[in-house]
């Protein structure tokens, strides 16, 4: 026994229901100085000047153009394309192009105001159907930032094709805390960094070629959600606020507003998906060819990796024997998209989805039934070849349909049934989820975790942060596990540059279960290292116990491809990822007649997490990332003005559930273990976002009988289709 | 001067009268636990008690609060005990990132005064003005229901 699948209580509770838990904007340095931003109002055209204006008091005010950029005007990431301020293009209309600094927020937000901004438009691209190839230039030659083809036997096949067209918009994480970052001008040169983000090490390597000179440390503080959003636009921040401080030499806050958070900040990728398929006489799929355009906004940040899951998800978890998958990622003058937990996969997904089930309206067969014929097995292999073992998706798909049969009576469900003005209809999706870096990802960065031997107690070094999903807790249960001790005499030190090894990025559910397996590792580095102190092989308490030496004990280890993935980059083929997750989930709901509007009853789903470490904070997990599936499904909508500025830039009209709107939830859990992940776990983070879109459009299909292969189904889309149907 | 009672102290702010009382709370009594998340009453992060009443203090003017008596998250805990609240929000893994933890477990001690012992579906629409991100309420939900006691009181 040990703590690993106990629901011990959370190490950040207590901080987090007293309000001692300290988020940026709850830090106030002496002297602190709120920082505001000057943006550019048009979709593309040339900066021609930067001027103040002569009737306003400028004596408390300090503001920064790109001129004061000391190094390189770059905020790095995969490319060098965008800057941290715009010296001469403006590409999208967000697009940062001042800085102010004053003694309070309200004198900082009155003095970008009268920053005036001379700008000469020119023709802007904000369809990306059209941007590849466009006279007008936004990235590279052809405004592709990526595209990726992906070949299994041959797609040209004698019989009917089954085609559709899926479209998908943008998303926003939405995490309660807006994004901020505050930076303080050391004693001894350089600054530090504290801030709300995913990634500490990322900002570090933003920043260099913009601060050559700058020493600098990445401190995260607690951080009030990210899901992606705060994987990199926190580099942004960072260097906003950096440059502002360097000038200043006093700490600057720069806190957005949320609003300013909406306009400015990545969102999901919007997509258009076309699939063209066949089957054969026993209902068995014969050909999937399908393409997507994804569009990445201005630059490029992540987009590239979210095409690549994007492709690699877009044969749903079914078998095919001639597949082609092809996509592209286009550039358009509109503000740049990232990463959003499940980064591409749910966009394919909901394409694969809908596709299947219009497969089987096509052959009369039921939709579940038809998946079960065409479902991943075990020896089946992927698009990229990799051949499956230890495959989910049959037994999430029957503990799904078993858990809804259980929890929903079937005498209370009558598809299409429903008294006076609403519907109920009940619908089901299948999904899978690559864990981890795709490819040869983990053993390119080789993830770092350092630990301490601090008088009885044992601390864990790592860049992985803590955003609400439980890395801490989880990974102290895995140290105090691995080392037969006490979960509470474990403790994870703060995330600072400065004294923690580069564990890599707090993304692609990677944490748990990679992260997770060096942390791990790292405490079986730790007995070795007491036991050669001690020169004794006895349990690390043991040795503990009787330790005379009072000398701090610390090691570092790193992840170590064990060489059983087999992937080639160039051409797409081998072992996408390490293992994959599996899920089902059914969705039960009513829709109204007289709206449209969508009305959830109750969602169940099945997930196989390979082990759960902390029961709890899996089904945490499970169930928050579903509700953001369940807003991506009918009530999250990104409206564009035209400029491709965010129109619905509020939580009055960017509406995300409420405690009203979410159903019920049923969460079983799944656990076929990894052997390469801690105690066989796998990563779950993403996977629960994949499902309930699809599964969504499934339900209404069996409420009212429409077709809707667009998110989101808004009530105006369904009652549009209703009419018309 | 405003005067009003905070967690049970006397304090006097010498602020503009339409300063929002999330400001006062947070800048000047560097109460930071009440968050801003939207501004517009619309999050509830910022959700304060004001004579016993749940309320988004961003959209209250701190001349509102003269002679009330405001209770703040930091308020919740007595004596250095966690209120029944605040442990099964522990409890349940009711809490993810926290951001929005303090305003629901205002809202919530509010609620349970007037509804100990309240169904699913009235606790949804009790919390209703409050956003989550992380957890799809299931847990905050199982945490409201499973806290029996009055709010402010340790467990016996």
């Amino acid at each position: 026994m040990g703590p690993v699948g106990e629901n011990i209580p959370r190490t950040d509770g207590p901080a987090k229901v007293t309000g001692d838990a300290l988020y940026v904007d709850d830090i106030r340095p002496a002297g602190c100085l709120y920082g505001a931003t000057v943006r550019a109002k048009i979709a593309h055209g040339k900066l021609l000047g930067i001027t103040k204006d002569p009737d306003f008091d400028w004596t408390d005010i300090t503001v920064v153009t790109a001129e004061d950029i000391p190094g390189k005007n770059v905020v790095y990431l995969m490319t060098e394309d965008q800057p941290a301020l715009v010296s001469e293009i403006i590409r999208h209309v967000t697009e940062p192009i001042a800085l102010v600094a004053a003694p309070t927020r309200d004198r900082a937000l009155e003095a970008a105001k009268h920053i005036q901004v001379e700008t000469e438009s020119l023709p802007a691209i904000l369809d990306p159907a059209v941007a590849e190839g466009h006279t007008t230039k936004i990235f590279g030659e052809d405004n592709v930032f990526k595209r990726i083809t992906i070949e299994k036997g041959d797609i040209a096949q004698d019989g009917e094709v089954i085609e559709g067209t899926y479209r998908v918009g943008h998303q926003e994480q939405l995490y309660i805390e807006p994004q901020g970052m505050l930076a303080v001008p050391r004693e001894n040169g350089g600054l530090t960094i504290i801030g709300s983000m995913q990634c500490p090490f990322y900002i570090d390597k933003a920043l260099a070629s913009m601060l050559p000179d700058v020493d600098m440390n990445v401190v995260q503080a607690t951080t009030g959600g990210g899901f992606g959003g705060k994987e990199e636009y926190p580099s942004m921040i960072a260097a906003h606020a950096s440059l502002l401080a360097l000038k200043t030499g006093k700490p600057v806050k720069l806190i957005y507003r949320r609003d300013e958070d909406l306009r400015c900040t990545t969102k999901r990728h919007p997509c258009t998906v076309k699939i063209r398929s066949m089957v054969d006489s026993n209902g068995k799929l014969t050909m999937w060819d399908a393409h997507i355009l994804v569009d990445g906004g201005a630059y490029n940040t992540l987009t590239p990796v979210v095409l690549s899951r994007a492709v690699l998800h877009m044969t749903g978890p079914y078998a095919c024997p001639n597949v082609r998958l092809d996509g592209v990622a286009v550039a358009t003058h509109t503000p740049p998209n990232g990463a959003f937990r499940g980064f591409g996969a749910p966009q394919a997904m909901f394409a694969a989805e809908r596709h299947m089930d219009r497969i089987a309206r096509t052959l009369g067969i039921d939709p579940v039934r038809f998946r079960r014929m065409n479902i991943l097995r075990d020896g089946d292999s992927t698009a990229t070849g990799q051949v499956l073992t230890d495959t989910g998706a049959e037994t999430v798909l029957d503990r799904c349909l078993s858990a809804a049969q259980s929890t929903m009576p079937p005498s209370q469900i009558h598809p299409g049934g429903g008294t006076g003005k609403y519907r109920r209809g009940q619908g089901l999706a299948l999904v899978f989820h690559g864990c981890g870096f795709t490819g040869n990802g983990e053993a390119w960065l080789k993830g770092k975790v350092g630990m301490v031997l601090d008088g009885r107690c044992v601390r864990i070094l790592t860049s992985s942060t803590e955003l609400g999903q439980g890395t801490e807790t989880t990974f102290c249960q895995i140290a105090a596990q691995e080392l037969g001790i006490d979960v509470h005499r474990v403790t994870v030190d703060p995330h600072d540059t400065e004294k923690v090894p580069d564990s890599g990025p707090t993304v692609a559910s990677r944490t748990c279960m990679v992260v997770g397996g060096v942390v791990q590792k790292a405490a079986r580095a730790l007995r070795a290292a007491l036991q050669a102190e001690t020169g004794s092989v006895a349990d690390f308490d043991v040795l503990l116990q009787s330790r005379v030496s009072e000398a701090e004990l610390r090691v570092q280890v790193e992840y170590v491809d064990d060489g059983s993935m087999d992937w080639d980059d160039a051409t797409y083929q081998g072992d996408a990822y390490p293992t994959y997750g599996w899920s089902a989930c059914l969705v039960d709901l009513d829709v109204d007649l007289d709206t449209g509007e969508v009305l959830y009853r109750r969602f169940v789903s099945a997930t196989d997490v390979g082990k759960a470490i902390h029961p709890v904070i899996v089904e945490g997990q499970i169930e928050g990332g579903s509700l953001q599936g369940l807003g991506y499904a009918t009530r999250e909508e990104v409206v564009l003005d035209a400029h491709g500025c965010m129109r619905n830039d509020r939580l009055t009209n960017y509406i995300i559930p409420t405690a009203l709107d979410s159903p019920e939830m049923v969460t079983e859990i799944v656990e076929i273990p990894y052997k390469g992940g801690p105690f066989g776990a796998k990563g779950i983070g993403e996977i629960p976002m994949d499902g309930p879109a699809p599964a969504v459009a499934q339900a209404i299909e069996c409420a009212v009988g429409v077709v809707l292969d667009q998110l989101p189904m808004t009530p105006e889309r369904v009652i549009t289709a209703m009419e018309n149907q | 001067m405003i005067k009003f009672i905070i967690n049970g102290s006397e304090v006097e702010v010498d602020s503009a009268p339409m300063t929002r009382l999330l400001d006062v709370i947070r800048e000047d009594l560097r109460l930071t636990g009440s968050k801003e998340g939207c501004g517009e009453g619309e999050c509830g992060a910022c959700t304060v008690l004001i004579d016993g009443m749940a309320a988004n203090s961003c959209l209250i003017p701190v001349a509102q609060a003269q002679d009330a008596e405001v209770i703040t998250v930091e308020g919740l805990a007595q004596d250095h005990r966690l209120a029944p609240i605040q442990q099964a929000f522990i409890d349940h893994g009711a809490a993810q990132c926290g951001i929005c933890t303090p305003g629901f477990l205002v809202t919530a001690s509010a609620f349970l005064v007037d509804n100990p012992h309240p169904t699913r579906q009235e606790v949804r629409e009790a919390l209703a003005g409050n956003l989550c991100r992380c957890t799809g309420y299931q847990k905050i939900i199982d945490a409201v229901q499973d806290s029996l006691s009055e709010p402010g009181r340790t467990r016996e």
